[in-house]
């Protein structure tokens, strides 16, 4: 706790960096991804390309990306985001998905017998009920970019990791430590937090619990 | 008034067509309930679903007041038709007042006229405004998610209600009781009623009109006492007698439940011995077929006339009777959705 008690500033100024980095990709994981899954919900033949264009994604390797990334987006945070976004993509989409196939046929079929247009069923009936599923692909995809945002500090987007590839590079363990705990304490809030709210949205026992 | 012309209604099924709905015609007046009853399969539910377009016939027209269902905007039709199915198809997330409260809501009515509305309806099928209206579906039970979903389809005062086996989910004890409700609300609302079931019992108390329907075509359409007493066919006698509740029937006698002779205008009509149970009694009038009067004489062992029995008040018995069966009860109905 040494290098924490010398240098908080260092440590917050990373901290501010990391949330930052981290909110600016998931709010741009859920303006691309919610919609995306409720595309593909409707627009039935893109939904196997473009789960499958996620998945594959996913499964590069974060490093690999970033470097794939840089003669494009070039060096810094842009990078970072860019491939961040991207891997929070499979979640938010699937659970999207999910979230909307889960409602019950039987309060679909009421719907649409009360005369509701296919707007006002997705507005009225499909998202809601669709929300704490959706919300649970969001918390999945904030904890995982908390951890993946570490090694963007490798190509020079800032946040936490900056603070762990110095202790690195040092062998200094409790610098090492300085940004690992804090990382670590923000993934546990986040899906602590994103945990709840999810609960609060939950109306019981209606739609699939898919993506968990 | 609903009236179906040659409607047909055919799909395709791993390959081969499937005849849903075969060459049906039928008129629903106004004011009328109206069952379409059936075995699984039978195409009673996929007749229904034609009226508010949830299905498209393939042939044969349908027309509302007059009006070629298909010719009129699909939403504007639903939101003139009631629609009630199995366990209420309430929408979880949104309170009591606000499910009942949805049509409404999609007509653009205020807020305050919704709210007034939903709390009239919840009192009209019996749950006290003040108790449920802020609830949410999951805390009432089965049978009151099932007044709720009636409440609802009656929200915007449609002339027309489609209910598709609405009971079907609940426990024969609370099926009757809601079935005994829905003829009160009937009585107080008197709307055109679309009524899917396959419990005969249901069919003979609730129909002032019965269709029997079996694969895809309609074998008999007439009122409770004409199935009793003109089967079209013995299809019709083994449905209609086919529940093991009847044997209820067998002890309860004609002097027992025919209202007094001095309280009903003499009219012409057969004349049955007191003692017969109300199940002989059914035979009997099966056998002498139909005499045009609106329902028969109870005479005493001397012959004295001394009750008078409607066929509506008999039909109504049978069905009281019959209750739900129990092999047939809350079985999961095969033509819902063609899939």
């Amino acid at each position: 706790m040494r290098f924490l008690r010398e240098n908080p500033d260092e440590v917050l100024l990373r901290f501010g960096e990391h949330v930052q980095l981290v909110a600016v990709t998931v709010a741009l994981g859920i303006l691309i991804g919610v919609p995306l899954g409720i595309l593909v919900t409707k627009v039935r033949w893109l939904q196997r390309p473009v789960l499958l264009a996620t998945g594959v994604l996913y499964t590069v390797p974060s490093l690999a990306l970033f470097a794939v990334l840089i003669p494009y987006t070039g060096i810094g945070r842009g990078t970072a985001v860019v491939a961040l976004v991207v891997y929070s993509l499979l979640v938010i989409v699937r659970n999207t998905v999910a979230g909307i196939e889960g409602v019950a046929p039987l309060t679909l079929d009421a719907a649409r017998g009360m005369g509701m247009t296919g707007g006002q069923r997705l507005r009225l009936v499909e998202l809601p009920l669709a929300l704490p599923v959706i919300l649970a692909g969001v918390r999945l995809a904030t904890v995982a970019t908390i951890g993946t945002a570490t090694i963007a500090a490798a190509i020079g987007a800032g946040g936490l990791g900056r603070i762990i590839f110095d202790g690195m590079d040092r062998l200094d363990s409790d610098r090492i430590a300085a940004g690992a705990v804090p990382a670590a304490a923000l993934a546990l809030l986040a899906d602590w937090s994103l945990g709840r709210l999810g609960r609060a949205f939950w109306h019981g026992g209606e739609s699939a619990s898919g993506g968990e | 008034m609903i009236t179906l012309d040659h409607v047909s209604k055919t799909f395709e099924s791993k390959g081969r067509t499937v005849r849903a709905v075969d060459d049906v015609s039928l008129t629903i007046g106004a004011g009328q309930l109206h069952v379409l009853i059936g075995p699984s399969g039978s195409g009673k539910t996929t007749t229904m679903r034609m009226i508010n377009r949830l299905e498209t016939p393939t042939a044969g027209r349908i027309t509302v007041d007059g009006r070629d269902v298909l010719a009129m905007d699909v939403v504007e039709l639903r939101r003139s038709i009631g629609y009630v199915i199995q366990q209420g198809g309430l929408l979880p997330h949104l309170t009591v007042a606000e499910n009942v409260a949805m049509v409404p809501r999609l007509l653009g009515w205020q807020r305050h006229r919704r709210r007034e509305r939903a709390e009239e309806l919840l009192g009209l099928v019996g749950l006290p405004a003040g108790q449920f209206a802020d609830r949410y579906p999951r805390e009432l039970s089965g049978g009151q998610q099932q007044r709720v979903g009636v409440a609802r389809a009656l929200a915007a005062d449609p002339p027309i209600v489609l209910m598709d086996e609405p009971f079907g989910a609940v426990d024969p004890i609370t099926r009757k009781q809601l079935q005994r409700e829905l003829r009160r609300v009937q009585a107080a609302v008197n709307k055109t009623i679309v009524f899917v079931t396959h419990d005969i019992g249901e069919a003979f108390l609730l129909g002032d009109q019965i269709a029997l329907m079996a694969d895809g075509r309609l074998v008999q359409n007439g009122t409770p006492a004409d199935l009793l007493r003109r089967p079209a066919t013995p299809f019709v006698t083994a449905f209609t007698g086919e529940d093991r509740g009847l044997r209820a029937l067998e002890y309860t006698t004609l002097a027992e439940v025919a209202d007094a002779a001095g309280s009903v205008p003499a009219t012409d009509g057969d004349t049955l011995p007191g003692e017969l149970s109300i199940l002989e009694a059914g035979r009997e009038l099966a056998r002498r077929g139909e005499t045009g009067v609106d329902g028969f004489w109870v005479s005493d062992r001397g012959g004295r006339k001394t009750g008078y029995l409607s066929y509506r008040r008999f039909a109504a018995m049978l069905g009281e009777a019959l209750g739900p069966a129990g092999a047939t009860a809350g079985e999961a109905d095969g033509d819902a959705l063609p899939a």
